[in-house]
């Protein structure tokens, strides 16, 4: 029988918690790098067990591990027990945890400032990964997303990360600016039918489309409309919270802007908004059922000053045709006295018959759904703020 | 041998238990006893000062003597009672918070 593996980042370490295919008795583990946030952690689809994660603390910066177990054990890539400690010209190893920016001139354009709250120019300054997104086809090969905004990509099993400065240098880079959050690169979707093509999603600049494998860079913001910006139409700038896709219909892209549900058929060359009858459409997390690609998940909160459900209630809409008609699921989830919030990336759908859908909240509940959406069960309910939820689905 | 305390998550990071000894060449100085630390335990690289510049990170502090010596210049040397091993370096992550 198939089993689940849920990997769950959160502000005090990551918790990897394990059923069978039937998703109801699980098994927790950890914490991992406990006191440490760990924004994401992910798994190779190419190799289960290889494991990246992201692990950081505002005090001593970023740390990169990896684990070749499924989580049982974890390594800091290029510092392995028994490797020389220094190269031969006597620099100390331990890159794995070293991002730093292009500002090359090969690179075509070195750039070094950002917008800032204030609106003045700021420079570029590396904080922490955000995104772990491994390759589809190589085990090695794995993307950061990172902030300050940027695209970084190891080929050889994170020891060594070089970032792929087309992006920053495609020429809207000093319109950028962070949102409440920080200015980061959150969401990576790697096209599965064209290996040359990579979605990434900033806050707050927008959406960013690249069809030669990371060189070349472009915004895929039309349609996208921001009311708190100076200009809403604008080509960057907005902050858009995630994106989804589905495998089989990689040019259909479903996004939770800061307000809106957006749809795009076209790969993102335009969007239309699909929130129709949500009761917001605020919110943080998208995700798109693994068989289904026109049945798409939502978790809508009050508004942008306030990061909780509506009327106390914990909901996750859900849309079978592809948005504009959402219905409410709350089944098992608390219908009363709910202040939590769902980030970004703390949602996840499995790839069984029947489709799980997993997430995470801010109070430290992971909920999950068997039967793709209609009931839904605690995994756990205390751990700490939930930051992450990635799921596989193991043989 | 110079003497080194990090904080717990470091020591983790570092797979160490307690202090750290160091053998360091030359003058002691900040720079000459963190460039010693990184080179014996490379995970730690990045995590007390930035990989490139060098700096201190903003919420780590280094305390010698009951003394807070996070401003001095990395070449300053560190007092003789670190330098001799009667005395550790500490590494500090700075209080935030209540």
């Amino acid at each position: 029988m198939s089993r689940v593996r849920v990997l769950v980042g959160t502000r005090k370490g990551a918790f990897i918690l394990t059923s069978d295919g039937k998703r109801e008795n699980w098994e927790v583990n950890g914490p991992h790098f406990a006191g440490w946030e760990i924004y994401h952690l992910k798994g190779s689809p190419v190799d289960p067990n290889r494991l990246y994660t992201s692990q950081s603390s505002g005090w001593f910066g970023q740390i990169i591990q990896r684990s070749s177990d499924g989580g049982k054990t974890w390594e800091q890539p290029g510092t392995k027990p028994g490797e020389p400690s220094t190269t031969p010209d006597g620099m100390p190893m331990g890159e794995s945890n070293k991002f730093v920016y292009d500002t090359s001139p090969e690179s075509g354009k070195p750039l070094t400032t950002h917008q800032w709250y204030d609106g003045t120019q700021h420079p570029w300054e590396f904080k922490r990964v955000w995104h772990l997104e491994p390759s589809l086809t190589d085990p090695d090969t794995v993307y950061a997303g990172v902030e300050d905004a940027a695209l970084f990509r190891t080929t050889d099993g994170a020891q060594t990360w070089h970032e792929l400065a087309g992006l920053r240098g495609h020429g809207t880079g000093p319109k950028w600016q962070p949102g409440a959050g920080g200015m980061c690169l959150h969401t990576i979707l790697l096209d599965p039918s064209d290996p040359g093509r990579i979605f990434i999603a900033i806050s707050a600049a927008g959406a960013f489309r690249t069809d030669d494998a990371g060189k070349t860079w472009r915004p895929i913001n039309r349609g996208l409309s921001s009311q708190y910006i100076p200009d809403p139409n604008a080509e960057v700038g907005h902050c858009v919270h995630r994106i989804a896709l589905n495998r089989s219909r990689p040019n259909v892209l479903f996004m939770q802007k800061h307000w809106d549900v957006m749809r795009s058929d076209d790969a993102g060359d335009s969007w239309h908004e699909v929130s129709g009858n949500l009761p917001t459409d605020f919110g943080f997390p998208i995700d798109v059922h693994a068989h289904e690609p026109d049945t798409v998940y939502v978790v809508p909160i009050k508004s942008d000053a306030e990061h909780y459900p509506m009327d106390g209630k914990l909901r996750v809409y859900r849309s079978r045709t592809g948005g504009q008609e959402w219905e409410a699921l709350t089944k098992g989830l608390p219908q009363r006295d709910c202040y939590v919030n769902v980030l970004r990336d703390a949602m996840a759908v499995d790839s069984l018959d029947s489709c799980g859908v997993y997430f995470g909240t801010t109070g430290g509940q992971v909920y999950a759904s068997a039967d793709a959406g209609d009931s839904w069960a605690p995994i756990v309910r205390d751990l700490p703020p939930v930051l992450s939820v990635e799921v596989q689905t193991l043989p | 041998m110079i003497r080194v305390i990090l904080p717990t998550h470091l020591r983790t990071l570092a797979r160490v238990d307690g202090e750290v000894e160091l053998h360091v060449e030359g003058p002691i100085t900040q720079r000459s006893v963190l460039d010693a630390l990184e080179a014996r335990y490379p995970a730690l690289c990045g995590t007390i000062r930035d990989h490139v510049t060098l700096q201190r990170r903003a919420f780590v502090r280094f305390f010698a003597c009951e003394e807070d010596i996070s401003h001095e210049p990395p070449e300053a040397p560190l007092p003789d009672a670190v330098a001799s091993g009667a005395e550790p370096f500490f590494v500090v992550g700075a209080i935030a918070g209540g």
